[in-house]
């Protein structure tokens, strides 16, 4: 009964109460569905000047993305795992995140990493209430839970909810401390080691860090049999 | 330009509003807590939001805050803390009666 049609040339009255066209087949909207902000009209008049000028290529611009989509998980990971087995690592990287970081070949540019360490006593979680911010350089593009106003507005005020909702729950005695990212630093969880990775390589241990214990909502992957063995 | 608070000092947060960006988050306003460490030196975020130098630079702070300093009733055990990052024209030194 709703085939779009042509109404320009012939006058009747519909068989039902409302004046919008039906589509034939739903489809999920795609993202150019949703209407563009002024702040996306800004970026894009913004970048084709400076193209224009030949200030930026794009193909600049498609390398720089390309880098960015290859951070992820696997440089903080590395990162923990290296403090695992090297108590001296361990020490630097407490004391300087970003250095720590370039040490091991990770290049982090003007980015003040500061590294909390989980304890029998403490566990930190990380949570930015006022935006997003994370640390890109080391765990790459942060999960869309972490940007949400839910999981922001919650962590400070209720972080055992949330922690328990994600699955993880803290032995009795043990403080919860929360770091809010609201300004110049970016925040990583040094988790404690699991019990049960005594023979475990650099490498292996790296394995068991998850993004998410390094954000803090979780803790790392315990060993599964065959690899201690 | 040198920093006025040091590592353990009880500092309050300024009940302020002014319009404009700022990096302080309201739950944190008029609050007491501890200054955890100095994290240097940085521009001031309120003038570079608007293509400002954000000169001179401002000290940034961690201060700790006690889970039931900022929310009375909240449920989780008394050690929990939150730590923001506050600058220092944000902070005061705490009254005589913190109010935690």
């Amino acid at each position: 009964m709703s085939e779009p049609h042509n109404h320009g040339d012939h006058d009747h009255d519909h068989d039902h109460g409302h004046a919008h066209e039906h589509s034939p087949r739903s489809f999920q909207p795609d993202l150019e569905d949703q209407p563009q902000s002024d702040y996306q009209y800004l970026e894009i008049a913004i970048r084709e000047l400076l193209t224009e000028k030949g200030l930026i290529t794009p193909e600049g611009m498609r390398r720089a993305m390309e880098a960015m989509d290859a951070r992820g998980t696997h440089l903080g990971a590395a990162m923990v795992a290296r403090a695992w087995v090297d108590p001296a690592y361990k020490k630097r990287l407490l004391a300087d995140g970003s250095a720590a970081a370039r040490e091991l070949g990770i290049e982090v540019g003007p980015m003040h990493l500061l590294v909390v360490e989980n304890t029998p006593q403490v566990h930190n979680m990380i949570v930015c209430t006022l935006c997003s911010c994370y640390p890109r350089m080391v765990l790459g593009i942060p999960p869309l839970w972490y940007k949400s106003r839910e999981y922001r507005s919650r962590a400070v005020r209720e972080p055992r909810a949330v922690l328990a909702e994600f699955g993880t729950t803290l032995p009795e005695g043990v403080e919860v401390r929360v770091h809010d990212s609201t300004a110049d630093m970016r925040y990583l969880v040094l988790p404690m080691r699991p019990a049960g990775t005594d023979g475990l390589s650099e490498a292996a241990l790296a394995g068991l860090v998850t993004r998410d214990s390094m954000i803090g909502v979780a803790l790392p992957e315990a060993p599964r049999k065959a690899a201690a063995e | 330009m040198s920093a006025r608070f040091r590592p353990g000092e009880r500092v309050a947060v300024r009940r302020a509003d002014p319009p404009g960006h700022m990096r302080t988050p309201w739950y944190c306003r008029g609050k007491t807590g501890v200054v955890e460490r100095l994290c240097g030196e940085f521009g001031n975020p309120e003038a570079l939001a608007y293509g400002l130098s954000g000169d001179p630079v401002r000290p940034l702070y961690r201060v700790r805050f006690s889970q039931r300093a900022l929310w009375p009733d909240y449920r989780g055990r008394t050690e929990d803390t939150v730590e923001i990052e506050i600058y220092e024209h944000w902070l005061e030194p705490a009254q005589e009666r913190p109010n935690v």
